[in-house]
């Protein structure tokens, strides 16, 4: 094999050595944290992703050694690769805060912020986005749009209103299906993702259409009102699929599967198979297997940094960290309030408690005894 | 009297069918460059010429060629970009209604030179009688041996072939119009890979307006050098100008861009004046996307010198007190047009042609409809001139295409020069309703934001 060409490339004064062809985004995703730009619609899986919500805009400051010139406007980093010597600022610059801060208010002006009914609450990026980058307040004062409803079958459930149009739901469908039969109708903004006319999406593997959104566009009609995802633990397991990889992450309170969904990395997409392809699974996996006994449990999952289900509650894994102040000591002694009150109910919002040190799913006992050994 | 190249023969009576183009001298470019010229020394002519894209953005069209990809066994196509959108533009349908046939050389030749053997014209749906017309020249063309199979005994075959888009501004957008000519969704790709590498169905692909194609013909003809002695500077050679709205005389001229605004827009043999003995208020030089300038900054540049119709001329002073050339709709507006009312009106255009593929186009071009529509009907506040000013500055460069860029110049204009127009809005919400602003201001009207 010819010895790979490695092109050396500064991010916000951070530099490395990636392979040529690499995207300036996934340089920086090597380099991680703050460095890397966030990104809605680039799904490195999916052929043909990003570019389109300007969100991952990068200031270039210098094009490469051979020519330094810097690029005039901004790029999306996610779809421009590096050359060698490229120097690019990422939160270093006013300029791509600036801009960042637009399109985060852009991506919201129509977006019904209806999170505390939203079942993608807790692990959606838009929420991660606009807490990151975004402003506390609108200064969009019109009505926000809405769309005549459509039903995209038994599995699926559409939420237009919510949608950031980034079309990863229809490169996924290209990628896993022979035929897509959702795709974006209309143009600008009363663009929309439906079937032309009516009909239900029924492929195999079309559930992963859930797992790549970012929002809460397209959610499991199977989970949907069910729980809130931060009241579940998330555990891998695997069984035997015949048609696909049968590595999944379910969501469990006690010993109840509430959904299925694929594993995710710490950048929410898919993860790899042992084998090195992406890790997509089938609707049988993910809408029909709700039982324990289905599937053979490894432990408790990795949680993404992007998830609020890792704040307090895991120990030891990706991202994850543990604030150092507890409820009372922010309080100064005072007893919580009402929203606190509601959540010290719950079993898993005990702040002694890791649920990733505890192999299994938890239910109500295992953390009474957890209490009781503490 | 002014020097014509395009237009010379368009008077003439039949021009439209092949007999009557032929008895005038048509297609003697063609057995020129096919028969005497070799490829490089076509686009090397071109290049001399200093021939600029004639479709709003003035890119050279001989460097443009020069850029194309030529992996061996992979076909090159040469796209003809018709689908003329731009509000105030119609220079092009002018071109291909009356002149089928000098597009179709030009065409042939720069197929020729590109080594494209299936050419492209993709015309907007709305010009539905044209495509016929395109049609039937082509039919015609092809009868008498100069498209098909084995032109001339030169052993290049070429055909042209229309293809009717299906009403979308931003099928005008290159990537755009070669994925609707995919069959695709007609949204922009994101470059690079730029068209010259992969372009239609991947392969290397030129794609070029109408009128900057017709303008080969008179290159060949007359030789590259020849064509650059017209104009000025690098303004090469003539351009079509659509000229509508106020004037006495709507309609499309060619001028050799040696001419000054003052002369273009009140001599008898151009527009002839503002109608109805009105004055002028303010013009946009270039298509709706392209800043409007008020009348003071229009006759003079911010340095108090006369203000030519040209590419360097128009662009003095940049977009702070200057505008572009563009695709050559030149709008003019006299002292009872509204510019609030203007904007909102080139607001809805984008809004309702935006694509949608990025965020800040699609959601901005609708906030900014909303908020100007908010105005011109009487419930504006200050804070939204402030807001308008914001949202453009989010949207520009900071979008896939260009059209974003188009939305956002023209609020960014208005505001910039007409900013008192949109405070006596805001002040005198009834008044606004019954009449006009008018020329209260136009003698002072420069305002410029940091």
């Amino acid at each position: 094999m010819s010895e790979q060409i490695l092109f050396k490339v500064t991010v916000d004064n951070i530099t490395i050595e990636v392979p040529a062809g690499t995207t300036i985004l996934q340089a920086a995703r090597q380099i991680g944290g703050t460095v890397a730009p966030p990104a809605m619609c680039y799904y490195s899986k999916l052929k043909g992703s990003g570019g389109k919500c300007r969100t991952c805009l990068v200031e270039v400051s210098k094009g490469s050694e051979k020519d330094p010139r810097p690029m005039p406007k901004l790029v999306a980093s996610c779809r421009t690769t590096v050359m060698d010597g490229m120097e690019v600022k990422n939160i270093t610059s006013e300029k791509v805060i600036d801009a960042r801060a637009g399109v985060v208010e852009f991506l919201l002006l129509n977006h019904p912020l209806d999170c505390p009914i939203c079942d993608q609450a807790g692990e959606c990026h838009l929420q991660d986005l606009s807490f990151e980058h975004g402003a506390s307040n609108t200064r969009y004062e019109f009505q926000r749009r809405t769309f005549k409803k459509h039903d995209l079958g038994k599995h699926i459930q559409l939420h237009m209103t919510r949608c950031i149009l980034c079309y990863r739901c229809v490169f996924t469908a290209d990628e896993l299906t022979n035929k897509r039969v959702h795709g974006i109708l209309d143009r600008g903004d009363h663009a929309e993702i439906a079937t032309h006319i009516e009909k239900s999406l029924d492929n195999e593997f079309i559930g992963n259409v859930i797992d790549v959104c970012p929002v809460g566009a397209l959610t499991d009609k199977t989970f949907r009102f069910k729980n809130r995802v931060w009241f579940l633990k998330p555990m891998d397991a695997h069984r035997e699929c015949p048609i696909c990889s049968g590595r999944v992450t379910l969501w469990n309170r006690g010993d109840e599967v509430f959904r299925v969904t694929a594993r995710k990395d710490e950048w929410g997409e898919i993860e790899d198979t042992p084998q090195g392809k992406p890790g997509w699974i089938c609707n049988t996996c993910r809408f029909d297997k709700k039982q324990s006994s289905d599937w053979v449990i490894e432990g408790p999952r990795a949680i993404s940094r992007q998830s609020v289900i890792s704040q307090g509650h895991y120990a030891g894994k990706v991202g994850t960290h543990i604030p150092n102040e507890t409820f009372s000591a922010i309080n100064e002694g005072r007893a919580p309030h009402l929203l606190m009150d509601i959540h010290n109910e719950s079993e898993v919002n005990q702040t002694n408690i890791h649920l990733s040190e505890n192999e299994g799913p938890s239910n109500g006992s295992t953390f009474n005894q957890n209490i009781n050994n503490a | 009297m002014g020097v014509k190249l395009l237009l010379e023969k368009a008077s003439v009576p039949g021009i439209r069918s092949y007999d009557v183009y032929r008895r005038e001298g048509g297609y003697a470019a063609v057995e020129k460059a096919l028969k005497e010229m070799s490829i490089e020394a076509i686009v090397e002519e071109v290049k001399k010429s200093g021939l600029r894209g004639r479709g709003g953005a003035g890119f050279p069209a001989g460097m443009k060629w020069s850029f194309i990809a030529k992996p061996e066994g992979v076909p090159r196509h040469l796209v003809c970009n018709a689908d003329e959108s731009e509000p105030g533009t119609f220079k092009d349908r002018y071109l291909m209604e009356f002149l089928p046939h000098l597009l179709i050389e030009g065409l042939i030749i720069s197929s020729f030179a590109l080594g494209s053997n299936d050419t492209y014209i993709y015309i907007r749906g709305e010009y539905a009688w044209v495509a016929t017309i395109l049609e039937e020249a082509i039919l015609e063309a092809t009868k008498n041996g100069w498209l098909g199979k084995n032109i001339l005994g030169t052993g290049f075959d070429c055909m042209i072939h229309v293809h009717r888009g299906a009403g979308a501004y931003i099928c005008g957008e290159e990537t755009a119009l070669i994925e609707s000519l995919e069959g695709k969704r007609g949204n922009p790709r994101i470059k690079p890979p730029f068209p010259a590498i992969q372009g239609l169905w991947m392969r290397p692909t030129v794609v070029n307006n109408v009128e900057t194609l017709a303008a080969i013909v008179p290159i060949i003809k007359m030789g590259g050098e020849e064509y650059a002695k017209i104009g000025v500077g690098r303004s090469t050679g003539t351009k079509l100008i659509s000229a509508c709205g106020n004037i006495n005389k709507p309609g499309v001229y060619e001028i050799d861009m040696t001419i000054s605004v003052e002369d273009f827009i009140y001599s008898d043999e151009y527009c002839g004046g503002i109608a109805n003995g009105k004055k002028l208020k303010a013009c946009i030089p270039g298509g709706s996307s392209v800043p409007i300038l008020p009348a003071n900054l229009l006759l003079k540049t911010a340095k108090g010198e006369t203000r030519y119709m040209n590419y360097e001329s128009l662009s003095d002073g940049g977009f702070a007190t200057g505008s572009m050339m563009g695709s050559g709709g030149f709008i003019v507006l006299d002292e009872d047009q509204c510019i609030v009312k203007n904007t909102l009106t080139l607001a809805r255009f984008y809004r309702h042609e935006s694509c949608g593929q990025c965020s800040p186009c699609r959601e901005g071009t609708g906030w900014m409809e909303k908020i100007l529509q908010k105005i011109e009907s009487g419930k504006g506040e200050m804070s939204d001139i402030d807001l308008l000013w914001d949202i453009q500055i989010k949207i520009e460069g900071n979008t896939i295409c260009p059209l974003g860029d188009a939305a956002a110049w023209p609020v960014a204009a208005a505001i910039r020069h007409f900013r008192d127009e949109f405070e006596w809005h805001i002040n005198h919400k009834e008044l606004a309703q019954t009449s006009n602003f008018g020329l209260q201001h136009y003698a002072d009207p420069i305002h410029v934001p940091a």
